[in-house]
């Protein structure tokens, strides 16, 4: 410091900014306190809402952490893989339910995505001027996706019986809102030039749309609804809690009557199930890319 | 108008016709390698969906007479309305609860994931062990859906919105630990290499140029998971883990429609309400990440 070519200033100059540097400082430190005293408070009147209790936690903890050793070991006391045969004694049926979860993902998915893929279009500010269409095609996605998919699943399962059928319905009408009003962000960015070169040739809208707008989007299209795919894989997984078809309803009755190396099992095959599905679709989607950087 | 100012040019083409099939062959090939393979996928996509509407027990005869009963409950859900005061006293406690769900979730699962992501993170962890231990454990909590995570929580605290706060922090500390993580990773390398030069130690390193870099980055991921913990929370009371989708899923049970239809129309309105201030307040955060970390 003492060798130091910097000169300070003056002493009554220094103690000016000296001062000021105070000032601005403890001005941050209150602003960061009076952040922290309003979270602290918000959180104490949730967690008084909640009825959060830390010591039932505290006492309940070791059977949380306890209850992964117990789903990983068999009514007769061995442990889970000692005995392959035992612990999955109902592959067979959990199998059948895993491929219906897919079809329910894959059905609701296809269906849901070619209506989000129309709807996109008129939701699309620079193919539609017409702001009332425009409107309501923007306000129906939006309600579409901001109800989650287990309420429809819950109010379909009411008008259509239990069932898969509700649960593909509620997964198809949550990816119309959800591919819809993503697809029509990337319509609005697509290139204008086709757009405006189409028009000038005199094509119709419908033709305008095919062959000025389709082939730019249809390679993103396609990833984003293989997304979509995996997000539905998981989301069908637990659509039989409300009866709407699928393994969820074995592995809640598996959870709530506590045949714990069932849980284990079925979550197993769900958890490999869905990492397979998302590797396969990360192929895809990478295919799909790179397709997209060659044309 | 544009046919008869074309027509000359069209002519020309037509009678040039085999030289332009000579020069340009793949123009006129209609079933190119691509296109075979492309119409074979589709061809077996729809085949896949044919085969699921089959298997699933999809009929016309099902789908009218669902439909039909869901134009008549439509029908009976307007007007919203809650029916009674006592309902519309639980719809809006219940709005509260799975307000506070959300906030409780991912304010305890920030907490938990900060110390956890700097061992995800390749800069500052320990080791490469740890490092891919500590991936792995995140993803496995993330794999597992909130409703399920919701379930075991019910079974070991009982039922109620605690159990729902547990289910948000365990699945979210899955979530922010990746994010946290690799936010971390992105940080500016430069800061810690001052750090390192005046003598400081990893942990130095960590309180004095890493945090305060990424500490803007981390609230505003926070608090866009607070956005979609919001949605996540209306949805765990229908399995008796608290908040509002205990009153929606009552309701829809004893087919009180009008209230069904209030009690959507609250969440709508919750939703959009609190994505427009968590967007401010993200912005705010954002605009002041410069002059925090200078």
């Amino acid at each position: 410091m003492l060798t130091s070519p910097v000169r300070l200033p003056a002493p009554p100059r220094l103690d000016a900014l000296d001062r000021e540097y105070r000032d601005a400082a403890r001005l941050k430190r209150r602003a960061t306190m009076g952040v922290a005293v309003a979270v602290i408070a918000l959180a104490l009147f949730s967690g008084w809402l909640v009825g959060a209790d830390p010591a039932l936690l505290a006492r309940r903890l070791p059977v949380f952490f306890s209850y992964f050793d117990r789903i990983f070991t068999l009514d007769g006391g061995a442990r889970a893989w000692t005995d392959p045969r035992e612990w999955f004694w109902g592959l067979r049926r959990w199998l059948r339910l895993l491929g219906d979860t897919l079809l329910i993902a894959y059905v609701g998915t296809f269906l849901g995505a070619a209506g989000g893929f129309f709807l996109s279009f008129a939701s699309a500010a620079n193919l539609v001027s017409n702001r009332w269409l425009r409107g309501t095609a923007k306000r129906f996605l939006e309600f579409c996706r901001t109800v989650p998919d287990i309420v429809f699943a819950l109010i379909f399962v009411v008008a259509f019986g239990l069932g898969p059928v509700p649960g593909v319905l509620a997964l198809l009408v949550h990816t119309v809102g959800a591919l819809g009003k993503q697809m029509s962000e990337v319509i609005e960015n697509a290139d204008r030039k086709p757009i405006e070169g189409l028009t000038a040739v005199g094509a119709s809208w419908p033709a305008m749309v095919r062959f000025a707008v389709v082939p730019q989007i249809l390679p993103n299209f396609a990833s984003y609804a293989l997304l979509r795919l995996e997000i539905n894989v998981r989301e069908a997984s637990v659509l039989g809690f409300v009866g709407a078809g699928g393994i969820g309803q074995d592995l809640m009755e598996a959870i709530r009557k506590f045949y714990y190396a069932d849980v284990s099992a079925i979550l197993l095959l769900l958890i490999g199930t869905v990492m397979l599905i998302d590797l396969g679709t990360e192929r895809v989607r990478h295919h799909l890319m790179g397709a997209e950087s060659r044309a | 108008m544009s046919g008869t100012a074309t027509a000359p040019l069209r002519d020309a083409a037509l009678a040039d016709l085999q030289s332009l099939k000579r020069r340009h062959p793949d123009a006129f090939r209609t079933l190119d390698r691509r296109r075979v393979a492309g119409l074979f996928a589709v061809f077996a996509a729809l085949a896949l969906l044919c085969f699921g509407l089959w298997r699933l027990g999809f009929s016309p005869g099902l789908l009218l007479g669902g439909l039909g009963q869901l134009a008549w409950f439509t029908g009976l859900m307007l007007p919203p309305d809650p029916g009674s005061w006592s309902i519309l006293l639980s719809t809006l406690t219940g709005l509260g609860e799975t307000l506070a769900i959300a906030f409780l979730g991912t304010g305890f699962a920030a907490l938990l994931a900060l110390p956890v992501s700097l061992l995800a993170a390749r800069n500052t962890t320990v080791s490469g062990a740890v490092r891919f231990l500590t991936r792995r454990s995140l993803d496995t909590l993330r794999g597992v859906n909130t409703l399920i995570w919701a379930l075991i929580w019910i079974g070991v605290v009982g039922l109620g919105p605690f159990a729902g706060v547990l289910a948000i922090v365990t699945i979210d500390v899955g979530t922010l630990g990746k994010m946290f993580s690799e936010a971390i990773e992105a940080a500016d390398g430069r800061a810690a290499e001052g750090i390192t030069s005046a003598g400081g130690g990893a942990l130095h390193r960590i309180r004095y140029a890493t945090l305060p870099e990424v500490m803007p980055v981390l609230a505003g991921q926070a608090l866009y998971l607070f956005e979609s913990n919001v949605r996540a929370s209306t949805i765990i009371g229908i399995i008796g883990a608290g908040g509002i989708g205990l009153q929606l899923s009552e309701m829809i049970r004893t087919l009180e429609w009008r209230a069904v239809s209030f009690i959507i129309l609250l969440i709508l309105v919750m939703v959009a309400l609190i994505d427009w201030l968590s967007a401010r307040l993200r912005r705010a955060i954002a605009g002041e990440a410069p002059g925090q970390t200078a």
